[in-house]
């Protein structure tokens, strides 16, 4: 098992036809993602390897029965039509790849997927990864890189930074700790899901015994965490690394959530609710790197006796 | 810059017939007596700033007569707070208030929503007494019915009901309509009449949203807390134009002291950025810039944005990490850097981690390319931790030696040559014809130059290098520079930069 992607999945690509679709398309192809076919309007009938190109969800929908996740390629300020056709097609699973979303916008589409019964991961995401299973998006870069980088194991990583996501997957591959699912849930201030919603799908997915988190000042997901975990609905031991302080506040570093506003998200606070909640907060990378293995080792240890 | 002016978000107001005091904004001495002219007196004068608490820091003045207003006029015009001098004041006539009250809309990261805020006593926040607040739903909208609810249960009734459930209703609206990320009314102020009149007004426009408002005429579209310094405005111009990649850049440090403790920061990606810069701060440094450069950006970005960072005087070292396996091909930043490096003759030590796609390669070139200037330049892949990567800055950085500005101005184009995306790409035939090889057709991985009659020319058709076939990535250039004969320069201008450092080496930038 894994969280939200394998091998199994039917995936549908939006923008399939623009330079980054099609470059990702190949990337999802060779990873072993099933998918299907996808999404230009005004491009119906082409082909991209071999795929088909339809100008509509509801066409797709039409020739392939129902499809599982939808990943979005098209530009920033088309987001928001294509997430709701998706949506409205019945896809309860989008990945939207793009940044620059306009906020108002990832409301629309959070108020939509609510009704619907519908999730989403982003805006700006590098994507998801299930090692040796499947992709998501873009995260990986080069077929070669994402083999090399990712392996499977029973650690998932949710990260609120793209590059983060590939380097603590990366150290913890090198440190013999493989990956069930590695999320980048997007940089942006809201974003579909936060991390403590996907430590509740980790909770749920056997094949999981780990968490290894990075988080980032601003925003109240890591607050939130803390929150789940001493309700007792998160019980999975848990290892994490706020960025973010050196900050000051009321500046936003590059990426959009990543500002302490009003008080709120401060790199201090997060610290003390996670560590009041039981998570092993690391000041290093080595550190948390480190923790992961020892927490794993004795995770392993207590299974077997 | 994607804050509003109390004046600007209350002409917002009332275009959407919102009250607010007779007033202008103005910055002249005639132009007050003109308006007390038409409003008569008492008025209240107000320092336009981004800063709370302008009451407290003296930028609100209250004035009987005109001697007083004319005085507080042209105390106001001299006034500094921070680093900011007030340029506006906006002059409003006094309004008798009975009662302050408190609306607000922001976007809760939480609740995935919109969500209004009332307090019926003023101050802002849910947290101020007797606060209540209520989501709103973006499908639905909000409805007026929702507002009179919400506020009566905060003690709201009568007159008072009416006109404030109308001003409050409107906000969401103008929320939408302008993109806001958060919409402030505090105070607003019921008279005893029983209208509602906006007193004061904070908008935020989403820096995503920016583009479709040109009207607001926002120049950096990025949430800072203070105006953009020219630096920051000079990386802002670059950004604008060119979208592979991303270029964010602002200044933590202004007036950078020669104390050997500050840093030039140059990251890639918000996190890796951010743990770099951690990684840092905990050996005892202050990180004078942020920057990023990430997203798959060519080299000819990067070099903008080192260029950028080495005109901050006094920086002791410069220090570019990013998440460290990265997938963008990091041989595009070392061309970037290597440029930037040896036009400036680097002096202060730079460590340059640069795991990821091709790091091996990228680490090659930087030693390669760099052993010829003063400064000591390490590079890193990403087997080497961060913290690992700001010893080593630690360890290459010498007491008393510290960047200085030298002036920069763009060379002149070699006679043949043709427009690349942000540049111009140019060669010097002349030189070309004793060279033996001809390398820099090879060293284009894109096809871009072919030979004929023995010198390399454009190959391909001139329209579509210029948009974008040439990617900049800075190969040729820098294989002719130490294999060739240095007859290829690619000239990449940085609008307003040396008129910048012409200025800091003048020593008057204020
Ligand atoms: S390598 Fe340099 S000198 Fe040689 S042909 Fe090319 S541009 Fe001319
Ligand atoms: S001509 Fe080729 S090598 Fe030179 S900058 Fe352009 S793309 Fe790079």
């Amino acid at each position: 098992m894994a969280i939200l992607i394998d091998q199994k999945k039917k995936v549908l690509i939006q923008g399939i036809t623009g330079r980054e679709g099609r470059a990702r398309t190949r990337l999802m192809l060779d990873y072993g993602t099933k998918v299907i076919g996808g999404v230009t309007p005004g491009h119906g009938g082409e082909e991209v390897f071999g795929l088909p190109v339809y100008d509509t969800v509801k066409e797709a929908v039409e020739a392939h029965g129902t499809i599982d996740v939808s990943v979005l390629f098209v530009p920033g300020p088309f987001v928001r039509d294509a997430a709701i056709e998706a949506i409205e097609n019945g896809i309860k699973l989008l990945v939207i790849i793009p940044d620059r979303v306009p906020i108002h916008d990832t409301l629309t589409i959070v108020a939509l997927a609510r009704r619907k019964g519908a999730s989403f991961i982003g805006p700006n995401t590098l994507g998801v990864i299930s090692p040796h299973r499947a992709v998501l998006g873009m995260i990986g870069g080069r077929i070669e890189t994402a083999r090399e980088w990712f392996r499977p194991g029973d650690i998932g990583v949710i990260s609120r930074s793209g590059g983060m996501t590939t380097s603590l997957s990366y150290y913890l591959t090198r440190a013999g700790l493989g990956q069930s699912t590695a999320v980048h849930i997007g940089g942006d201030a809201v974003v579909g899901e936060t991390i403590p919603e996907i430590a509740l799908r980790f909770e749920a997915d056997p094949q999981t015994r780990l968490m290894v988190i990075f988080g980032e000042i601003g925003t109240t997901q890591e607050e939130n965490l803390a929150q789940a975990i001493r309700a007792g609905k998160i019980t999975k031991p848990i290892v994490a690394y706020i960025g973010g302080r050196g900050a000051k506040a009321g500046t936003r570093f590059s990426h959009a959530g990543a500002i302490i506003e009003g008080g709120r998200g401060g790199y201090e606070s997060k610290v003390a609710a996670l560590r009041s909640a039981g998570v092993h907060v690391a000041q290093t990378i080595t550190e948390l790197v480190e923790t992961a293995r020892r927490i794993h080792g004795m995770e392993v240890g207590n299974n077997q006796g | 810059m994607a804050r509003l002016y109390e004046y600007q978000g209350k002409a917002i107001l009332a275009r959407y017939g919102i009250k607010i005091p007779r007033g202008k904004v103005i910055d002249t001495r005639n132009e007050l007596v003109d308006l007390l002219g038409e409003i008569g007196l008492p008025v209240v004068l107000k320092g336009q700033l981004w800063i709370t608490g302008r009451k407290e820091k003296g930028a609100i003045r209250f004035a009987d007569t005109q001697g007083e207003a004319e005085a507080a006029l042209s105390d106001l015009l001299q006034m500094t707070i921070g680093k900011f001098r007030i340029e506006k004041v906006l002059v409003e006539e006094r309004i008798d208030v009975e009662r302050e009250c408190f609306a607000g809309i922001v976007i809760d990261d939480e609740k995935k929503s919109p969500v209004l805020i009332f307090s019926p006593e003023g101050g802002s926040g849910v947290e101020a007494k007797g606060g209540v607040s209520r989501v709103i739903d973006p499908l639905k909208g909000l409805a007026r019915y929702e507002v009179v609810e919400l506020i009566k249960s905060a003690g709201i009734t009568g007159r008072s009901l009416t006109s404030l459930s109308g001003l409050i209703h409107k906000l969401y609206s103008i929320m939408r309509e302008y993109d806001a990320r958060a919409i402030e009314v505090n105070p607003i102020a019921l008279t005893k009449r029983g209208d509602a009149i906006a007193l004061d007004c904070h908008i935020t426009i989403d820096d995503y949203a920016v583009y479709r408002h040109p009207d607001l005429g926002i120049e950096v579209a990025r949430e800072f807390d203070r105006p953009p310094t020219e630096l920051e405005r000079i990386a802002y111009k670059v950004e604008a134009k060119d979208y592979r990649g991303t270029f964010y850049f602002f200044q933590i440090v202004d007036q950078i002291p020669a104390d050997g403790r500050h840093i030039g920061f140059h990251g890639a990606g918000g996190g890796g950025s951010m743990f770099s810069m951690d990684a840092l701060v905990k050996e005892g440094y202050q990180i004078a810039n942020f920057c990023d450069t990430s997203g798959n950006p060519p080299a000819s970005k990067v070099y903008r944005a080192a260029k950028i960072i080495l005109s901050q005087p006094n920086i002791a070292g410069y220090f570019a990490s990013g998440s460290g396996v990265a997938s963008q091909e990091q041989i595009q930043s070392a061309r970037g850097l290597v440029k930037a490096f040896l036009e400036e003759g680097l002096e202060i030590p730079a460590v340059i981690r640069l795991g990821g796609n091709m790091e091996e390669e990228a680490i090659r070139i930087l030693k390669e390319s760099l052993s010829g200037i003063p400064a000591e330049v390490e590079g890193y892949g990403k087997d080497d931790p961060p913290e690992f990567c700001a010893q080593r800055l630690k360890a290459l950085i010498r007491p008393g030696l510290f960047h200085k500005i030298r002036p920069f101005s763009l060379p002149e184009p070699f006679p043949y040559g043709f427009e690349t995306f942000s540049g111009i790409l140019s060669i010097n035939h002349d030189l070309c014809r004793n060279c033996d090889h001809k390398g820099c057709i090879e060293s284009c991985r894109y096809g871009i130059l072919k030979l004929e009659d023995g010198v390399p020319v454009l190959a391909l058709d001139p329209e579509l290098v210029k948009k974008g076939r040439c990617i900049e990535c800075l190969a040729c250039e820098q294989f002719c520079h130490f294999k060739g004969k240095k007859a290829i320069r690619i000239i990449l201008p940085i609008p307003g930069l040396s008129e910048y450092r012409e200025r800091l080496i003048d020593g008057n930038t204020d």
